[in-house]
């Protein structure tokens, strides 16, 4: 039953990965990458860890994806008009994927699949255990963490405040 | 024992379907109450078969597909705002469990640990649904509808989110049956009267309840995000957010308002089972409290212009409701430190 579930998964997964990229409109990209995390999601709950899951959902499905798509719809991208793409763009990201593919290639061809300390009882994931962990064990790479959290925040707001500045008569009314 | 859980599912499916349709007739009852009207009352005495009138007019009219909509997106958008209105109920405990048979049957589907998060990560992406159908619909009416639905989602669900956050380093737990029991003593909102006041508000505005129904503002919008839909896909969408009324009641009644607990609980000497569906009313009962508060306020206070919206979720709920964080967990510490 584990086993079909992480194959029928991992397959919605990668599809909907592949078609992120092979769909020609981005809304319909956006929606596939949502059904993407979703099945990330329950690749978590298989391996016990419910609260790593609902974050999940919560933080990519519930937030992320929906200002991408909030995006994607004030700009209004659409079949007519895709966006614009010269010849050496599509070499150079040939170049970079391939070089991409290579590193990935050459990195794990001799590396053995360790498994994950801690995972054979199942009970890692759970929320205490992981809060344990976090606040313990790896205090100091959380707490750095959340400061480069609040340097995005921080320039998040300080980039809107200059846009703001610039032209603060373009500010559009919903 | 499989089986067991089959039927609750049906059981609290079936009841959640049933309340969602009375609650349009108690809708327009209230509406009534409110304006000096009688409301509804040719179907049925009082006119109580109105909701199935409704529903049989929605079935028959003429269910209808813009030609320049995506239409598998345009069907899927009601679809998703149904299933995810549904599937929050999965984690409310009901009541406590149930003594039949020689053994204890838990009046709750699912006991997760994270119960209280599956909740927000159901109502976040519950957007989804009107986002999808507002966009597909190829309308810039409706696109407007989904762009305000999703921004306004955004925006609330943040003070909604660290607003349970204070209950949760309260209780300690994330799973709603133990926050339920913690509630034996005393009710939540006792200890946390602003986090419940904005908690509310935030549910108004995630189920696009009037003051905070913008996204399908008639005067403005025609119909929002389902201005194109028509039949059972246009029911459905006005179907889900009976639901997430309801839903969002019963949350606010197990989390702030104690739950299946109700005063004297222990002293009144009857038997488990008998205070268990005690309970189990009594939660109903607080359920119903809410759900009138929701349209009182609905055919009382006009709609939010939409910078008002963005200003007071933004400016006046996010930062009251990390105040309100804060020092919860500043007393916190001051317990612990003075006893």
């Amino acid at each position: 039953m584990v086993a079909f579930l992480f194959y029928l998964l991992s397959a919605v997964s990668v599809l909907c990965a592949l078609l992120v990229l092979l769909m020609r409109n981005p809304v319909h990209s956006v929606l596939s990458l949502i059904i993407a995390f979703f099945a990330i999601a329950g690749h978590y709950v298989l391996l016990n860890a419910q609260f790593l899951a609902i974050v999940h959902v919560i933080v990519y499905a519930g937030a992320i994806m929906v200002l991408f798509l909030f995006v994607l719809m004030i700009l209004n991208l659409n079949k007519a008009a895709p966006p614009y793409q010269t010849t050496l763009v599509k070499v150079m990201g040939a170049i970079a994927g391939g070089l991409l593919l290579v590193t990935m290639v050459a990195s794990l061809k001799h590396s053995a699949i360790q498994p994950v300390a801690g995972a054979e009882d199942g009970q890692i994931g759970l929320v205490k255990n992981l809060g344990k962990a976090l606040f313990t064990e790896y205090v100091v790479p959380f707490e750095i963490s959340s400061i480069l959290f609040l340097a995005a925040m921080v320039g998040a707001v300080t980039l809107g405040m200059r846009n703001k500045k610039d032209n603060s008569s373009a500010i559009t009314h919903l | 024992m499989i089986a067991e859980k089959m039927i609750f599912i049906l059981v609290i499916f079936g009841i959640t379907l049933l309340i969602a349709t009375y609650l349009t007739y108690f809708e327009r009852k209230v509406a009534a109450f409110l304006q000096d009207r009688v409301g509804p009352n040719r179907a049925g005495p009082f006119g109580l078969l109105q909701p199935l009138a409704d529903a049989g007019k929605m079935f028959f009219k003429e269910d209808f597909v813009p030609s320049a909509a995506e239409r598998a997106l345009f069907i899927l958008g009601p679809g998703i705002a149904m299933f995810t209105a549904c599937m929050t109920g999965a984690v409310i405990p009901w009541g406590n469990s149930l003594h039949l048979f020689g053994r204890d049957i838990s009046l709750q589907v699912a006991d997760v640990d994270i119960g209280l998060l599956y909740i927000v990560g159901f109502v976040s992406i519950g957007v989804y649904g009107i986002m999808v159908g507002g966009w597909a619909s190829n309308n810039k009416y409706s696109l407007f509808g989904a762009i305000r639905a999703s921004s306004q989602m955004i925006s609330y669900e943040l003070a909604m989110g660290i607003s349970l956050i204070a209950v949760i380093m309260m209780s300690g737990s994330l799973s709603i049956r133990e926050i339920v029991e913690q509630q034996f003593d005393g009710w939540n909102v006792i200890y946390q009267p602003v986090g419940f006041l904005i908690f509310f508000i935030c549910a108004l505005a995630e189920c696009n309840r009037a003051p905070f129904d913008l996204p399908e503002c008639e005067t403005e919008l025609i119909g929002g995000y389902h201005t194109e839909y028509s039949s059972m896909k246009l029911g459905f969408f006005l179907f889900a957010e009976y639901i997430n009324m309801f839903i969002s009641a019963a949350v606010i009644s197990t989390v702030f308002f104690g739950g299946y607990h109700f005063p004297f609980m222990q002293e009144l000497g009857l038997p488990a089972n008998v205070v268990s569906l005690l309970g189990v009313a009594a939660l109903f009962l607080k359920i119903f409290f809410f759900l009138f508060v929701f349209m009182w306020i609905r055919w009382t206070l006009p709609r939010f212009r939409y910078d008002q919206l963005m200003h007071l979720g933004w400016k006046v709920l996010i930062p009251l409701s990390i105040i309100n964080m804060v020092l919860t967990g500043g007393f916190m510490l001051l317990k612990d430190y003075l006893w």
